[in-house]
């Protein structure tokens, strides 16, 4: 039996980094390592390098915390787009049902 | 081959070396610019023309964005800058056909509803700027139209470092959101566009996207290139699509003895020589091929010459252009430009080699505009058309150059 | 003694808020010199900072509210809220008010930092570097206990770790935006090595 996909108030965040605010600080791959990892000069990357990068739900609250955090306000988290949902899991009959 | 009507390409009309075409010149040989905005917007994105700053995006849908959101008040920056070492092509149009420059300035002015005017002509372009000048004094215009001198610097010419400059005196790359289409110039929608497009758009508004896709056998169309490495480099006019050994050939070098060409800029890609031998030099063509049309460069590096010299040279430069604003382009160029110096003095080892590659891969999007991306496409080219030549510079192996003649 | 307690209570919460402050401060330099270790990750700096910070502030809810309801003092909501406007040591009692005050701002932008933007909530936040001493010469100045062996002792100390968090972020140099510019114009390769290929 699946899960319903997530749906919800965050159930849609995208994070950006804003490369010329950001200074290096770091505390955004402190709080959200399963998402960003610093270089060598201690500035941010986003694993996997798709930008923006999808917030899975279960890290929403990290990635809020993150944004927060960062003292020079470069990590922005948006809506995604309309229509866009996060699914995690798919319905059995939904899954059984439908074709191509 | 298609017929062409003689005497309507961009660089045709009076002789290159005679100097800058006149308003006369200019009218006797294409006849008015068309007034209606509408009609130009949907004639240019019927002929399919790319943008030919660099980054190739449609230039009918760009018009059509900025017109959508003008209300009259937008603002159509030319960009001139030309800020790319090796390209010559923007010079070449602004100072010997001005009147086609401005006439696509005009025109786009028209077709998005900007009440305002900027030609974004790089410091160092003296005679283009005279150029412009002149032909400006020579038509009047009734739209407010003026010249502001972009610094020599390479990020100069980026969309929103243009904006930037206009506004705030200050020619580096500003984060987008928001797009210059959407608030540029004084806040304003504002169409940045390369002139070289402009001059285009002003032909295609004339005579037709039927006229211009029918130049070149598969619609491509018209471009400038800048072609240097060779017996006779310059600017040219050519019809998209040419296999690139062809061009090479018609400027007095034999692209089979060479060793690699550079195609797009230093912000573009290498390319082993026996791959381009029947490339279709075009925007799209290049695409598939997974190569950047960029500003049409076209440098061809000599059988003697050491492709890791060559791009050391390039990347330190790309290093020294940083707009110095976003740390992964500071410290990963320079420490990228530091390591393939010492791997081109024969001071490397297999270590930095592999430093290279891995700092390089982390290079794309890690910056506020292009700049490292362009640096990366560059590098990752590099090692792969020379990954011969790294490998045995790693290994103090000597070059496969003659080392008399590296530069 | 019960009469006595709003006023063991305002100088109570007084001196707490005092010491939760210069935390606040010690905490406010280490994020800014980016100091880490392996048991003290950096987000421990931010977070801190701007937790204790609303705790001073509970804490300096009840100093002030403790010492204008208090029926001995002649503190009214006048001399709390306008800068030496009180009689009792209108000196002192006004330099906290205008501590307050530089506070407020700070607290109030912080809340609304997403809005009003980076580059205005630091210009404001420079003002704490003013409140921090005049919440101290206030003590010294209008505190009860300011004579008191311990409260000197205190004083003393917070003086020391705050003098010594300024040094550590003197001495830690400019930021890193800062040495962009540097780095770029600094090169390792000569410039003006414009023609390639």
């Amino acid at each position: 039996m699946g899960r319903r996909p997530e749906l919800g108030r965050d159930a849609g965040l995208e994070l950006t980094i804003d490369r010329i605010a950001c200074d290096g600080f770091g505390l955004c791959a402190e709080l959200l390592p399963e998402l960003i990892e610093l270089d060598d000069w201690g500035y941010p990357m986003i694993r996997g390098g798709a930008v923006p990068a999808v917030i899975p739900a279960e890290l929403t609250g990290h990635a809020r915390r993150a944004a927060s955090a960062c003292p020079v306000l470069a990590i922005r988290l948006a809506r995604r787009p309309q229509g866009a949902l996060v699914s995690r899991a798919v319905p059995e009959r939904v899954r059984s049902g439908a074709g191509g | 081959m298609a017929v062409l009507t003689a005497n309507r390409r961009l660089l045709d009309g009076r002789p290159l070396r005679l100097g800058p075409e006149s308003l006369a010149e200019h009218s006797a040989r294409l006849g008015p610019l068309p007034t209606s905005g509408d009609e130009a917007i949907r004639a240019i994105e019927a002929s399919g023309l790319l943008g030919r700053g660099g980054a190739g995006f449609p230039v009918g849908r760009k018009w059509r964005s900025v017109a959508e959101r003008g209300d009259g008040q937008a603002v159509v920056l030319a960009n001139g800058a030309e800020g790319e070492p090796l390209s010559a092509k923007d010079r070449a149009a602004m100072t010997l056909r001005p009147h086609a420059v401005i006439d696509g300035a005009i025109l786009a002015a028209a077709a998005v509803g900007a009440d305002e005017v900027v030609l974004y002509i790089g410091a160092g372009h003296v005679a283009a700027r005279r150029s412009i000048g002149d032909a400006l004094a020579e038509r009047g215009s009734r739209l407010p139209v003026r010249i502001v001198a972009a610094p020599e610097r390479y990020v100069a010419g980026e969309e929103s470092a243009a904006v930037h400059f206009v506004n705030d005196g200050d020619a580096r790359p500003t984060s987008v959101p928001p797009r210059p289409y959407e608030r540029g110039v004084g806040g304003r929608p504002t169409l940045v566009q390369n002139v070289e497009s402009l001059a285009y758009a002003g032909l295609i508004a004339r005579f037709g996207p039927d006229w211009f896709r029918g130049t070149t056998e598969d619609g491509a169309g018209l471009g400038l290139i800048t072609i240097d490495g060779v017996a006779h480099p310059g600017v040219r006019e050519i019809e998209l699509g040419t296999p690139l050994g062809e061009i090479v050939g018609a400027s007095g070098a034999r692209l089979e003895t060479a060793r690699a060409v550079l195609v797009g800029g230093y912000f573009g890609r290498w390319l082993a020589a026996r791959d381009g031998l029947d490339l279709p030099f075009a925007p799209l063509a290049l695409r598939a091929a997974g190569l950047p049309f960029g500003c049409g460069v076209v440098s061809v590096l000599g059988p003697d010459a050491c492709g890791v010299r060559a791009t050391s040279r390039i990347i330190g430069y790309l290093a020294d252009e940083s707009a110095a604003q976003c740390g992964p382009c500071v410290f990963g160029l320079r420490a990228i430009a530091d390591t393939t110096a010492r791997l081109a003095d024969q001071r490397g080892s297999a270590a930095d080699l592999a430093r290279i590659e891995r700092w390089t891969g982390q290079l794309a999007g890690r910056g506020a505009c292009r700049h490292p991306d362009g640096a990366a496409g560059l590098l990752h080219s590099a090692l792969a058309v020379f990954g011969d030549d790294f490998g045995r510079h790693a290994a103090g192996r000597g070059c496969s150059s003659r080392p008399a003649r590296a530069a | 003694m019960s009469d006595q307690i709003l006023w063991f209570a305002t100088r109570g919460a007084g001196v707490v808020s005092l010491l939760l402050f210069t935390a606040v401060v010690g905490l406010g330099i280490l994020t800014v010199v980016r100091w880490q270790s392996p048991a003290w990750p950096r987000f421990l700096s931010v977070e801190l900072h701007r937790n204790l910070a609303l705790l001073s502030v509970a804490f300096l809810g009840l100093h002030i509210v403790t010492a204008i309801v208090d029926p001995f003092t002649s503190l009214g909501v006048v001399a709390a809220a306008i800068p030496f406007a009180s009689s009792y040591r209108p000196f002192g009692v006004g330099l906290g008010v205008i501590a307050i005050d530089l506070l407020l701002a700070v607290l109030l932008t912080s809340l609304v930092r997403d809005r009003i933007g980076q580059r205005t909530w630091r210009a404001i936040h420079w003002l704490a570097y003013g409140s921090w001493p005049l919440a101290l010469v206030h003590g010294i100045e209008s505190g009860s206990d300011a004579s008191m062996a311990w409260m000197v002792g205190l004083d003393l100390a917070c003086v020391a770790l705050v003098l010594g968090a300024v040094a550590w972020r003197l001495a830690a140099g400019r930021s890193n935006r800062s040495r962009l510019a540097g780095l770029v114009a600094a090169g390792s390769v000569p410039a003006g090595a414009k023609r390639g290929a």
